[in-house]
């Protein structure tokens, strides 16, 4: 096996790689006859993304050498990343790449030739292993919207970066909503400060699904195809279907095409359904002494009938006995409040954390289990896949 | 209980943003209070910490109503993270329009809608939905307006970015600056250690009228009055200062409080830090 890359397209490379090393911690490396394919799975099977590299993409390309058998192999993520680990690097000094099996076919060989006769040769230890083939197929799923990756990039700008999930839908006029997603148990969820952007259909170039379909999904996983796919200004396809079923995430160009298969939540609470917000709606009534008397599109969301509940109690200054602690700090619990107020003791920022996907992601798609059938150093038990290169 | 605001001035948002991201850094928690000819930003905090205290006027909104608490009492105290104002407005710098406004989704929210018309007849919106906590009566007397004592001296503050390059450079010596001015339009900042004193000068800045008139008589107004800060709280203030403002000055009460306001356009700032 032998592929040559030059010039810009070792960045494009690296960045594939630094997108896929978002989703799983093993890089599954084939070159086929169409070209090379560069795969991975999460852990918990509830991801797979792929990227596919048309032989045109290198200066040279050679599957496999005659009569040898087609490579199919996994890497540790970590330690192909390194080789691209600097982009700003890679991009600046790297004049060509070749990646290639070493002579004993021990080691996957990435040479970087970079500027001023600088060469840089990592030697990968590999594993053979079945083909990592995930069942999907986009054209089953019935929903799809086609956008500019920069559109979707904007849109999850305004999310914080330790967001886990996102749901994405349509709303009322044919509006895609991207929505923060918050666990409704979890004890943050209360605190946590919620985000809707909305996009007009205007914005993409195709739009096939129905108002109130909704499916949520990992954002962080997302990020990284998001961020490929704009900054080689691509357009995004995604596809999908019912909540629970897989959503399909495609990025074509005439040079590499990449596919990004994600689980969605199974069960949908009513309120993350509900993605249609409320219509402008009637004009501010008169009764206020100090409002400008114009219509203006707020929704009718007030907050009166809560704090009817609260004005009724309010009543009796300093006659409830405060906490002992001297501190005036304001963040005490209150429990006079309406009786549907929530406990908050602290006024910690209530940031999500990096929790792994819930346990209802389903793997739905996994045609074949992964065994290392022939290992180099010999025959290991199937359900040991050491996961530390070996050598 | 209501409230109902609207920005849609390029310039008052941008002060906007920028008062949000200057208090996150200041204090996680702010208190919002509506009142019904101005929204005020208030930092809440132990007694010896620096205080913020900002002020929008009703003038500066497109659209602003309100409705308080009681005809009595006819304001809103909000409890809220300051991060989550700051992260919601963040990059609403090309926004057509900020819409503000108290509601209740399943528990009371202060909904901040960015409108952004990237390109004719394309609207983006994000909305975002803070957690707002409604405090009751007891706890408003938490946050009312800081109590500005007649200051022995007020002078105009210099360039802020000059300002801000001059406590950047001295954070790296010592931890307190001495800030201190007279009534000749002089100012000093200094900052002191065992083996080097660094000082700067800044003269002709010039007196607020009012600060003149406040002198008794016989007062020498070359006299420095001074006031040492802490370093770190002196440069919060400058963080993020982008815009220069129509008005900045300082107030020093020796040895005991600095106090700095800014005002641009309807909307001001004040920044009060105990001396230490």
């Amino acid at each position: 096996m032998k592929c040559l890359i030059t010039g810009g397209n070792v960045k494009v490379l690296g960045k594939a790689v630094h997108s896929l090393s978002r989703i799983g911690d093993e890089l599954y490396l084939e070159p086929l006859k169409d070209g090379l394919s560069l795969r991975t799975v999460n852990s918990s099977r509830s991801a797979y993304a792929c990227f596919l590299f048309a032989p045109l993409f290198f200066q040279q390309y050679q599957a496999a050498s005659p009569g040898q058998d087609l490579l199919r192999c996994k890497i540790l993520m970590k330690s192909f990343l390194s080789v691209f680990r600097s982009l700003a690097m890679v991009e600046k000094t790297v004049e060509k790449c070749c990646i290639s099996l070493s002579g004993s076919n021990s080691h996957l060989v990435v040479q970087l030739h970079c500027k001023y006769g600088v060469k840089k040769t990592h030697n990968l230890s590999f594993q053979d292993c079945e083909s990592l083939q995930a069942v999907f197929n986009p054209a089953l799923c019935p929903h799809l919207l086609r956008a500019p990756a920069r559109v979707l990039a904007e849109a999850v700008l305004s999310f914080p970066p330790a967001l886990t999930e996102v749901t994405l839908g349509i709303g009322h006029g044919q509006r895609v909503i991207l929505r923060s997603y918050h666990e409704e148990e979890a004890d943050n969820a209360n605190k946590a400060m919620v985000t809707e952007t909305s996009i007009g259909e205007e914005d993409f170039q195709q739009l096939h699904a129905p108002e109130g379909i909704a499916v949520t999904f990992c954002l962080k996983e997302f990020r990284g195809l998001l961020s490929f796919a704009e900054s080689a200004n691509l357009s995004l396809t995604v596809h999908f279907d019912v909540p629970g079923r897989p959503v399909i995430f495609t990025i074509e160009d005439s040079l590499l095409d990449g596919h990004f298969v994600l689980a969605t939540l199974l069960e949908q609470d009513p309120c993350s359904q509900d993605l249609c917000s409320p219509k402008p709606c009637q004009p501010v009534p008169q009764k206020e002494a100090h409002s400008t008397p114009h219509l203006d599109d707020f929704t009718n969301d007030d907050i009166d009938c809560y704090m009817i509940a609260m004005e009724t109690t309010v009543g009796s200054e300093g006659s409830r006995a405060q906490p002992s602690t001297s501190l005036p700090h304001i963040s005490q619990p209150s429990h006079d409040l309406a009786p549907s107020s929530e406990e908050e003791e602290e006024a910690e920022p209530s940031t999500v954390p990096g929790t792994p996907p819930p346990k209802k992601f389903r793997s739905l798609f996994f045609g074949s289990i992964l065994a290392p059938v022939h290992s180099p150093q010999g025959p290991s038990p199937v359900l040991a896949e050491d996961s530390d290169g070996e050598g | 209980m209501r409230f109902r605001a609207r920005i849609t001035s390029r310039s008052v948002l941008e002060l906007f943003i920028q008062v949000s991201g200057t208090v996150t850094k200041l204090a996680k928690v702010c208190v919002l209070r509506v009142c019904p000819d101005r929204l005020c930003f208030c930092s809440t905090g132990l007694p010896g910490e620096a205080r913020l205290w900002g002020e929008a006027k009703r003038g500066v909104f497109h659209h602003f109503c309100m409705e308080g608490v009681s005809e009595e009492f006819n304001e809103i105290y909000l409890e809220l993270m300051s991060e989550h104002l700051a992260r919601a407005i963040k990059n609403a710098g090309y926004a057509s329009s900020l819409k503000l406004q108290l509601t209740n989704k399943l528990r009371p929210c202060l909904t901040v809608v960015v409108e952004l018309a990237s390109c004719p007849g394309h609207t983006r919106a994000m909305v975002h939905d803070l957690p707002v906590k409604v405090l009751p009566r007891r706890w408003w007397k938490e946050c009312t307006e800081p109590r500005v004592w007649a200051s022995d001296v007020s002078v105009y503050l210099p360039s802020l970015k000059t300002l801000k390059n001059m406590v950047e450079r001295m954070a790296n010596v010592g931890d307190r600056v001495l800030v201190e001015a007279n009534l000749n339009g002089k100012m000093n900042l200094s900052v002191e250690t065992n083996v080097v004193t660094i000082k700067s000068y800044f003269k002709n800045l010039g007196n607020p009228p009012k600060a003149v008139m406040d002198t008794t008589q016989g007062e020498d107004p070359e006299n420095m009055v001074q006031v040492r800060v802490d370093n770190r709280k002196l440069l919060l203030f400058f963080e993020g200062q982008q815009i220069n403002p129509t008005v900045a000055l300082c107030n020093i009460l020796s040895n005991t409080l600095l106090h700095l306001v800014l005002v641009h356009d309807g909307i001001s700032l004040q920044y009060f830090i105990p001396a230490s």
